[in-house]
């Protein structure tokens, strides 16, 4: 089975503060990571790999330090890497982001495309949708047990998971090319291993540009985004904001007090 | 806009590599440099002392669609559940109709798959004209039916916005619509306004976990599209007079769906649903509970208060609990009337997922515990002492009324 | 400080602290609480590749040496002393297969052990021959195509747990030292059994056990090495483990030095973090230093080794020698600097104090290793005259 996964580099929001004077992130010294999910799609994709036989792909759009991702990807066993990069990708929203990786996808041919459910930097969980819409395959979100994958020799196959929703699981079968996104409870994701790193090192890893996907500037990056951001401010702080007084008997009292008052009982 | 450094007033100063959140802004040559891995975040355009950041326009204008004005009418996608509307539907023609309101426009509602009652309900609550199939394929929620009638209508009767909530089933399938119509979505949205210069729909929507707001327009193209997270918006009133047509539509080609549901489980724990982002009460449990029978004490809370338990990722991750009551950024997003955080410290990653609760209360035994922060009250002490203190004064209210 | 650490090196490192971090600090205390045996941890290792660190590359190994695994020990030792124990043991018992297998053993044992799917423990110790190998009494009587092995070794690591055994026997009680030989006892030979756990100190994630020969049957080919080499595999053996122990003395000193940096700064008292007073910081400078001198010495020793000189009792028993004692020193000092919270369980470094004490105790006591390095001294002087 080919299966290309989807990957985002992203700041380690475990390690982001804020600067409480003023509101702004404090980002020195925060190291980039894989997008949390996005570990999980990979191991999803690497699971699949042992069991079925095949290849698997990490696939990332970003500038050229979004390479380390990629190599991470591969010291944890994933065949190989594909860098989506050039000037002309900056300042893409979804649409733009979709429209690259399933250019990308496009060019090598996939038939499973994993990825994770959401990255924690934007959290919009827009760009896996968007890719399957793009290359007019079906997808399954929020899969958080794949049951069975089949694949035969003409590249006919489905794919049957569980896709947890709000009140419940379903089960779904899709038929493949299919694209699922991935919630932590699939699995655990690996370490890498020694021979990973050693093979990551020295992979090569293959870069593509719009034009060598097919895409003129304008469908790209800022161009080809239909979203813009408008301002950026830092949330309100909460108000109202009361200290309970006394031991902790009478401060119960005043909770339930309170609560009654404010008709949350 | 994309961002430009102008050499000749930036100072060198670094603030804006400081407070960039993307590590997109480099040194060169004593000047601030803005590299392609910016987000546009306007992060440091705050930041810079001389203004020496300013956005511009690109050289190319965007491919726009020829004319937005052809495009009239706010439309929430009304989702159901086992033939139920959904409430956030409800919460999305409270919203829309003040949407519809601004922009002296017709407020419509699409439902797919419930009965002609729910239809009517949904006209009760606000909705000017309802588009309705009853075709079975939509029983089970799959994401191609839905992507494409929604898709075709919205072609054909050109709505200006389009809501739906920003639940699993919103957040999976609207995005296909937005590729299919090549138009900008914006996910999981807290704030909507009528920008009023312009009449574009300014969405607001936190972003990077939660550490920052952003408003986001969709200026070129139409229709502009949001889900909306759940118990943020109010719903509409219900009045039993209020007239509306309901369409019925044809479910036709699209009834092709490469991803079928085989089986639909609704799961329960016990007599409590764990729909985290429904519920008035949230009772959510961290590590400072110690233990799987920690949350003993929360369920008894919870049904005493009508709520559902939920938890930090620190007691999922023990294995106290399962994932599906994880709240904050890798679990569910939640806004309740009522959140009681018990023996959670306030990771930032917590916080985002309930900050924007209505009342939180907060019990730990460290003082110095961020979680005290956002809490509307705070108590500091040992658990133990406390939650029977607390469940013992509940039950004597109830008994007393 | 640049310890001059090849890129392969550096990754070797890396990897061990990451599983390090991610999977051996969350469960350790749980997993010295209740005494259980680091499955988990093992198949993360095996998942690793570094159960095949120093295997040949023939046998599905990497092929490096002594600082490589060093480095990994060090690493896994700063976590928690009692999984690293449980890995390096794998490694003791390894290496009588490695350096005195034949071929056919090495390309029947070696490859699951380098893939980590068969554990390995070495059986040398007993009742009354411990620091005195000399008195080993477990017998090995051949009997046509079989040895048949008697006795029992005790307060054996990875007892019980491990597939493969490297034991030494007596083939011929009148020889003394020379009538010991080596053998390979599979786990499911019947004969073989297990002794309880033994109930420790420290290292309690780590099992010990005895094992029992009683008319334990195992084929001829089995013996590692000629008749009477047994106590040479051993030598060899010990001295080809013995930095790894001062590896782990190092490892668990760093890791409780790292605690007590943490500690005293966020600690304060007088309206001071403890660490602006100069007792502390004298204690804590002296830590620092004697890590660093038995980290030089250990690295050292490893490189010397990889050299493929010979002459390495002497100097491999003083790297064990010095870091070990040097890790009881920082351990109880890191305990000390934090004072009442050092001796609770609520932070790691009473159980690193407790594990630390076996280093100066197996593979040879710290007072053995003086021996060693004294009869060494002797050897010299007598030579260089």
């Amino acid at each position: 089975m080919r299966i290309a996964v989807c990957i985002k580099q992203v700041p380690d929001t475990a390690e982001v503060k804020i600067n409480r004077e003023t509101g702004t992130l404090v980002r020195e010294g925060v190291p980039s990571i894989i997008n949390p999910y996005d570990m999980h799609a990979i191991e999803a994709a690497l699971g699949l790999r042992d069991a079925l036989g095949g290849k698997v792909t990490a696939i990332t759009m970003g500038p050229p330090q979004a390479e380390a991702a990629l190599r991470e990807a591969i010291s944890m066993g994933v065949d190989d890497g594909l860098l989506v990069t050039g000037r002309e990708f900056a300042g893409a929203d979804t649409l733009a982001t979709s429209r690259a990786l399933s250019g990308a996808i496009r060019a090598i041919g996939a038939d499973l495309i994993v990825c994770g459910k959401q990255a924690i930097d934007g959290d919009t969980a827009q760009v896996g949708p968007e890719v399957a819409e793009f290359l007019d395959i079906p997808h399954v979100s929020y899969v958080r047990k794949i049951i069975e994958a089949e694949i035969d020799h003409e590249a006919r196959g489905s794919i049957k998971v569980e896709r947890l929703m709000d009140e419940g699981v379903d089960v779904v079968q899709a038929e493949l090319p299919a694209l699922i996104t991935v919630v932590r409870e699939l699995n655990t994701p690996r370490l890498p291993s020694l021979r990973g790193k050693i093979n990551a090192k020295k992979t090569e890893i293959k870069k593509l540009s719009a034009a060598e996907i097919g895409l003129t500037p304008e469908v790209v990056g800022f161009n080809g985004s239909p979203t813009q951001v408008k301002k950026i401010f830092t949330p309100a702080p909460r108000c109202g904001r009361r200290v309970l007084e006394g031991g902790l008997e009478e401060q119960v009292e005043a909770l339930v007090k309170e609560l009654m008052e404010k008709k949350c009982l | 806009m994309p961002l430009k450094v102008e050499k000749n007033v930036c100072s060198g100063c670094g603030a804006c590599i400081t407070v960039c959140p993307y590590d997109a802004i480099k040194m060169e040559g004593g000047k601030a440099e803005i590299g392609e891995y910016c987000q546009l975040c306007q992060a440091c355009l705050t930041a810079c002392a001389e203004g020496a950041i300013k956005e511009y326009k690109g050289d190319l204008e965007k491919p726009g669609q020829a004319d937005l004005s052809a495009y009239k009418g706010v439309w929430v996608f009304a989702e159901q559940r086992g033939g139920k509307v959904a409430p956030v539907a409800f919460e999305l023609l409270g919203e829309g109709g003040k949407l519809a309101g601004q922009r002296g426009v017709e407020l419509c509602a699409v439902l797919f798959g419930a009965t002609r009652q729910e239809a009517r309900e949904l006209v009760r609550r606000g909705a000017d004209k309802v588009y309705f199939c009853d075709d079975e394929i939509f029983t089970n929620f799959e994401d191609e039916p839905n992507a494409g009638l929604l898709a075709s209508l919205i072609n054909e009767h050109r709505p200006e916005i389009v809501l739906a909530g920003a639940t699993a089933i919103g957040r999976s399938f609207l995005p296909r619509v937005a590729a299919r119509l090549k138009t900008g979505l914006t996910a999981d949205c807290t704030g909507l306004e009528i920008e009023p210069e312009t009449g574009n729909l300014i969405q607001t929507r936190p972003a990077y976990g939660g550490n920052i707001m952003a408003s986001i327009l969709s200026p070129g193209t139409r229709p502009q599209m949001a889900t909306v997270r759940p118990k943020v918006m109010k719903p509409g009133r219900c009045d039993d007079s209020r007239q509306g047509e309901i369409i019925e539509v044809k479910a036709g080609e699209f009834r092709r769906s490469r991803a079928k549901v085989l089986a639909s489980i609704r799961e329960e724990e016990g007599a409590m649903k764990v729909n985290l982002q429904e519920a008035d009460v949230i009772i959510s449990g961290g590590r400072g509970l110690k233990g799987k029978e920690g949350f003993q004490m929360l369920r008894e809370l919870a049904v005493l208060l009508g709520g559902t338990v939920g938890a930090s990722r620190a007691a999922v991750d023990e294995g106290w609990i399962p994932y599906c009551h994880q709240v904050g950024q890798t679990g569910k997003t939640v806004a309740p009337k009522l959140y009681i955080a018990c023996g959670i410290s306030g990771a930032v990653q917590h916080l985002v997922g309930m900050q924007s609760s209505d009342i939180i209360v907060a019990i730990n035994k460290n003082p110095e515990a961020p979680i005290f922060n956002v809490a509307t009250y705070g108590i500091v002490g040992d658990l133990n002492e406390i939650l029977p203190l607390l469940i013992r004064k509940l039950k004597e209210r109830k008994n007393g009324r | 400080m640049d310890y001059f650490l090849s890129e392969e090196q550096m990754m070797i490192k890396e990897l061990a602290r990451q599983i390090a971090v991610e999977k051996i600090v969350p469960v350790r205390q749980e997993l010295d609480e209740k005494e259980e045996f680091p499955w988990e941890i093992m198949r993360v290792l095996a998942g690793s590749d570094l159960f095949g660190l120093f295997i040949p590359e023939e046998f599905g190994g990497l092929g490096k040496g002594s600082l490589e695994l060093t480095l990994a020990v060090e690493e896994l030792s700063a976590a928690c002393l009692g999984v690293s124990t449980t890995y390096a043991a794998n490694a003791l018992g390894t290496y009588p297969i490695l350096l005195f297998g034949t071929p056919e053993q090495k390309q029947k044992y070696l490859p699951d052990i380098a893939a980590g799917k068969r554990l390995v423990a070495f059986g040398l110790t007993e009742a009354n021959a411990g620091s005195d190998a000399g008195g080993i009494q477990t017998t090995a009587r051949l009997e046509g195509g079989h040895y048949v092995l008697n006795g029992t070794k005790q307060w054996i690591t990875n007892g019980g747990e491990a597939e493969i055994y490297t034991v030494i026997a007596m083939s011929d009680k009148s020889k003394g030292p020379r009538g010991a030989s080596a053998f390979v006892v599979e786990k499911d030979t019947p004969g073989f059994s297990f002794g309880k756990k033994e109930r420790k100190m420290g290292i309690r994630a780590s099992a010990t056990r005895e094992l029992v020969f009683e008319d334990c049957r195992i084929p001829r080919e089995n013996i590692l090495g000629r008749e009477g080499m047994g106590f040479i595999v051993a030598m060899k053996t010990l001295d080809s483990s013995r930095v790894g122990v001062g590896a782990q003395g190092v490892g668990v000193a760093q890791g409780a030095f790292d605690e007590a940096i943490k500690f005293t700064r966020s600690r304060v008292q007088f309206g001071h973090p403890i660490i602006a007073f100069q007792a502390i910081q004298h204690m804590l400078a002296d830590m620092a230093t004697e890590i660093e001198a038995a980290r030089a010495l250990v690295y050292h020793t490893a490189r010397y080794m990889d050299s493929g000189a010979n002459d390495v009792t002497k100097v491999s028993a003083m790297a064990k020698l010095f870091a070990t004692d040097m890790a009881m020193r920082v351990t109880t000092n890191a305990v000390q600097v934090m004072g009442g919270s050092g001796y609770m369980r609520e932070y790691p470094v009473e159980k690193m104090m407790r594990d630390a004490k076996i280093l100066q105790i197996y593979e040879g006591t710290n007072q053995i290793q003086r021996n060693v390095i004294a009869q060494n001294l002797i050897k010299e002087a007598a030579k260089a005259k």
